[in-house]
């Protein structure tokens, strides 16, 4: 998959970010070793892996917080280290931990901030209001941020990396640790920035975030990047979603697992206690079909469901160890124990 | 130019930050200062109470047995007791310093195209508002007391702004530990080593003229010493002298020296 990211590479203009060959080591431990990434400009890029798998160390490189061992990194062409200052200017960055003042409000935050960009004192505050007011803060802006939520403190965090309108964004887990409908509207504020023309480069735990917003997505485990591509060529490669469903009458299971193969047209496996029928579902539309025949045969559902590959199977896919970094065969062992082929 | 270039059309990056940008830079982290210093007051605590405390506590141990009765005394312990204190103040702001770093909004200040030094000297400049009042609390302390400086109220504020100078320029040691050291408490705990013995070994608050040969020398060499000295002069009796010289060029060498090497530590940690 590297080699197809390869060939579409092409000048430089078109490119938010071109790293080739980061390495940073802490000690003994490579946190970084040897990620290469080229993200297009006006696209959002996603940087998938587990905890330590060296996202945000990655990240800090590129934003110039921290200088590579080795290798080199260029926003919009400019060199992130020969041309640090340079680089600043065109990116915002938003941090995993919130990167905003506790002890201050907000308004008095963001106030700072657009000070040190340079902004007058009267547009100041007058960007100060009209950022709050987009990410719906404005009632808690006179409030000191101990009282923040974890939520208004990512949405303040991202608010202050919009002051200056950067074309090149770099989110850091902007998500980790919000509840679905924060995390909802954080998705559809990224997604909205890209339409006003920024790139943003973000790191996810998450395949679901990783798909719901980026156009591609390297998957980085241990400091290397073990796979690069679209979302639908990553997903390609790990596998389809499967269906699972479960009869209401056990007697029934033999009947529904040839009606689902045939329909299907994909080998099933049943789990002995609960009596769950898997099977890989390629074509989301034959469900209806399933559904349909399922209920000409007289067969009643207790339980559908269809579930997408996890982190965790796109892990064991790519790499052969789960997220955590267990060997796989040990891991797994206890889902798989379960599923008895008839 | 190589340095320069053009993203957007009419906007020019440049890859260095002028002086002027600098400055305002550093002005507005001091203002970030002035914010934090009023939503948490009780970080106040320190400056408003030990120059109190110190002030009573020394004249009346000290007073009789150095100059004969307290009256006598307040000339000699009220500059050395303000040097004392307000140098000392001086450590809370490198102990500040580390805490401030390893929270989040730092690696904001890092990731914005603003001037390295701004996050340093706004903080260090910020802290000069503690020491005011810890000058304003020790010179007032000493007129209840019954302290009447003959320099008159112009001689006494030159040598607050004196002390106020040297103890800015004296915080950058203490900055310099404060973005090298791991913890806050290493912080404070290199910082009084280092201070404690520098405050005592001086003639902050008897005359050296009893002590051994070997450490008259050194309470005689003392920068300290030269900046108590300074001060006795302008309070006591509105004179300028080579100890104020002194004091002004220490001062200088020391941001000279500490300055820079602070702003690298400081980036490197990165």
């Amino acid at each position: 998959m590297n080699a197809m990211n390869m060939k579409e590479k092409g000048t430089g203009g078109e490119w938010g970010v071109e790293a080739s060959g980061l390495v940073k080591a802490f000690g003994s431990n490579k946190a970084v070793d040897g990620v290469s990434l080229n993200v297009r400009a006006g696209s959002i890029y996603g940087v998938l892996g587990p905890n330590g798998a060296g996202k945000t160390t990655t990240i800090r490189m590129l934003a110039t917080l921290l200088r590579p061992d080795a290798g080199s990194a260029r926003i919009f062409g400019h060199d992130v280290e020969r041309e640090s200052q340079i680089v600043r200017q065109l990116i915002g960055v938003t941090g995993q931990y919130a990167s905003v003042d506790e002890s201050l409000s907000a308004t008095e935050n963001l106030v700072i901030f657009s000070r040190l960009l340079g902004l007058g004192r009267a547009e100041s505050r007058r960007k100060a209001a009209e950022l709050l007011e987009e990410f719906g803060l404005t009632e808690a802006a006179k409030r000191p941020l101990k009282n923040f939520s974890g939520g208004m403190r990512r949405r303040l965090d991202l608010a202050a990396s919009l002051i200056a309108q950067p074309p090149l964004i770099f989110l850091d887990e902007p998500t980790t640790g919000l509840d679905p409908r924060t995390r909802a509207q954080m998705w559809e504020t990224i997604r909205r920035l890209v339409k006003t023309g920024s790139t943003v480069l973000l790191t996810t735990q998450y395949l679901d975030e990783a798909d719901q917003l980026a156009d591609r997505i390297a998957v980085i485990d241990r400091g290397i990047v073990v796979a690069e591509g679209t979302v639908d060529e990553l997903k390609a490669s790990v596998g389809t979603s499967s269906l699972h469903l479960r009869v209401q009458d056990h007697t029934d299971i033999g009947d529904a697992r040839r009606i689902v193969e045939r329909v299907l047209q994909a080998t099933s496996s049943v789990t002995s206690e609960a009596g769950k029928i898997t099977a890989p579902m390629a074509d989301a539309d034959r469900v209806t079909d399933l559904l349909v025949a399922l209920r000409e045969a007289g067969i009643r559902l207790a339980e559908i469901s269809v579930q997408k590959p996890t982190l965790d199977e796109v892990f064991l896919t790519i790499t052969g160890h789960d997220a955590q970094g267990v060997a796989a065969p040990v891991a797994r062992s206890t889902d798989r124990k379960e599923e008895v082929m008839l | 130019m190589r340095s320069a270039t053009t993203v957007q059309p009419g906007v020019r990056l440049k890859n260095r930050t002028s002086l002027g940008q600098s400055v305002r830079h550093s002005l507005t982290m001091a203002y970030r200062g002035l914010l934090k210093i009023r939503r948490t007051p009780e970080q106040l605590f320190d400056v408003t109470l030990q120059p109190i405390i110190f002030t009573l506590m020394f004249t009346y141990i000290f007073g009789g047995a150095i100059s004969g009765d307290v009256i006598s005394y307040l000339p000699v312990i009220i500059p050395g007791i303000l040097v004392q204190t307000v140098i000392t103040t001086s450590i809370v702001t490198g102990v500040q310093l580390r805490e401030d770093m390893d929270k989040g909004v730092f690696d904001r200040f890092k990731s914005l195209p603003i001037a390295r030094i701004a996050p340093l000297a706004g903080a260090l400049l910020a802290d000069t508002i503690r020491y005011t009042i810890a000058t304003v609390l020790t010179f007032g302390m000493g007129y209840i007391m019954g302290y009447r400086p003959d320099g008159g109220l112009g001689h006494v504020a030159i040598a607050a702004v004196l002390v106020i100078f040297c103890s800015w320029a004296i915080s950058w040691i203490f900055a310099f530990f404060g973005v090298i050291a791991r913890t806050a408490s290493s912080v404070q705990g290199i910082s009084m080593i280092v201070l404690f013995p520098l405050t005592f070994l001086s003639n902050a608050f008897v005359p050296t003229k009893t002590m051994p040969n070997w450490l008259q020398w050194f309470a005689d060499i003392n920068p300290i010493s030269h900046l108590v000295t300074a001060v006795r002069d302008l309070a006591n009796a509105g004179t300028v002298g080579w100890d104020l010289g002194i004091s002004l060029i220490g001062a200088g060498v020391i941001v000279a020296i500490f300055a820079p090497i602070t702003v690298r530590a400081y980036m490197r940690r990165t």
